[in-house]
């Protein structure tokens, strides 16, 4: 789900640089006055997490490639605002070192992958988990569907600025400039694929994680522990 | 143990245990991710290269393409599986201390509870 450079225009660079801009100064500002010292190292481990989950390829056998963000466990335990930064900075560390998502996609690769997904990750959890003791089967399911919605959510996002490209960017004699895949293509590959195989990833991890915290440090799945509004 | 050792040494284990990625889709057969096509592959996908993609996607050249070291494309599977390791460690060292970082100039003592 990494957008590399050239596959998608200018406009829609610049698009999402503006409105990550105001998602991160707020996420910056409520981290800045919520989070304690004590938690900095929590927040390190959840982008440090976040970045080598990325690493681990899961193929289509013949197919294509693709993988867990981790993002939504990391919401899980700090809340989505931190989440949201813990997630960026992996991902720029991504897109400047190892050229693994696009210098000028970083605003649309944050806005899928850390703010889309751990948001809608967050709140999936808190509605299905509702009130459930920490000790409860509920929020080992509730983490899992949530992994599994919020990462389709961002491929969803992801397919359709693929697939805007070739609408908004195209040359007289009809090719395109950036990503030539339109709408139908475009999002089907990105939610097929997830839907099918690296939705259920994420869920798995994110359910997999709640379960041993639940088992040997269910203080960490405490409202507590997260990082408050 | 305290609970953030533990979790330190998870991170430790996955980052040996990184070249997963690498090894799985490579055994697999599978290619890139959808989307992430290099312009080649799009020659061959589509029969020629988008002239904006042509453009853009060569913009920067990241230190370590791939999570590998640069001129290792050829290389075989087990040099490619160090490459993977220490690019995982690498980056977690980084962004951990990136993250440190950030904590010392934005968190002051008021956060200190």
């Amino acid at each position: 789900m990494h957008i590399p450079d050239g596959y998608l225009g200018p406009l829609t660079c610049g698009f999402f640089y503006a409105v990550m801009l105001p998602i991160w100064t707020i996420a910056s500002k409520i981290v800045q006055k919520a989070l304690s010292v004590k938690q900095v190292p929590m927040l390190a481990i959840g982008a440090a997490f976040s970045f080598v989950i990325m690493m681990f390829n899961v193929p289509i056998p013949g197919g294509t490639t693709g993988h867990a963000v981790g993002g939504v466990i990391v919401a899980i335990l700090l809340g989505p605002w931190a989440a949201c930064i813990a997630i960026t900075v992996a991902l720029v560390i991504q897109a400047l070192l190892f050229g693994d998502g696009g210098i000028t996609a970083i605003g649309a690769n944050c806005f899928n992958m850390a703010f889309v997904l751990p948001f809608a990750g967050y709140y999936i959890y808190k509605m299905i988990s509702y009130n459930s003791a920490v000790s409860s089967k509920r929020i080992v399911i509730a983490a899992g569907i949530a992994g599994y919605l919020a990462i389709n959510l961002a491929a969803l996002f992801a397919g359709i600025e693929f697939g805007l490209q070739p609408l908004l960017h195209h040359t007289a004699n009809g090719q395109t400039l950036y990503c030539p895949y339109g709408l139908n293509v475009a999002v089907s590959a990105m939610v097929g694929e997830h839907l099918l195989i690296f939705g259920w990833v994420e869920g798995i991890v994110t359910a997999l994680v709640v379960k041993y915290l639940q088992k040997h440090e269910s203080k960490l799945l405490g409202i507590k522990a997260e990082v408050k509004l | 143990m305290k609970t953030m050792t533990k979790l330190w040494i998870g991170l430790g284990v996955l980052i040996l245990l990184s070249p997963i990625g690498l090894l799985l889709p490579e055994h697999f057969k599978a290619g890139s991710a959808w989307g992430e096509w290099g312009a080649s592959e799009m020659q061959e996908l589509i029969g020629y290269i988008p002239k904006g993609l042509a453009r853009v996607s060569s913009l920067w050249n990241a230190p370590m393409p791939d999570y590998a070291f640069k001129g290792w494309e050829g290389k075989s599977l087990p040099y490619l599986s160090f490459a993977y390791i220490v690019s995982a460690g690498l980056g977690i060292a980084i962004i951990v201390a990136v993250v440190f970082l950030l904590g010392k100039i934005f968190l002051n003592k008021k956060n200190r509870v």
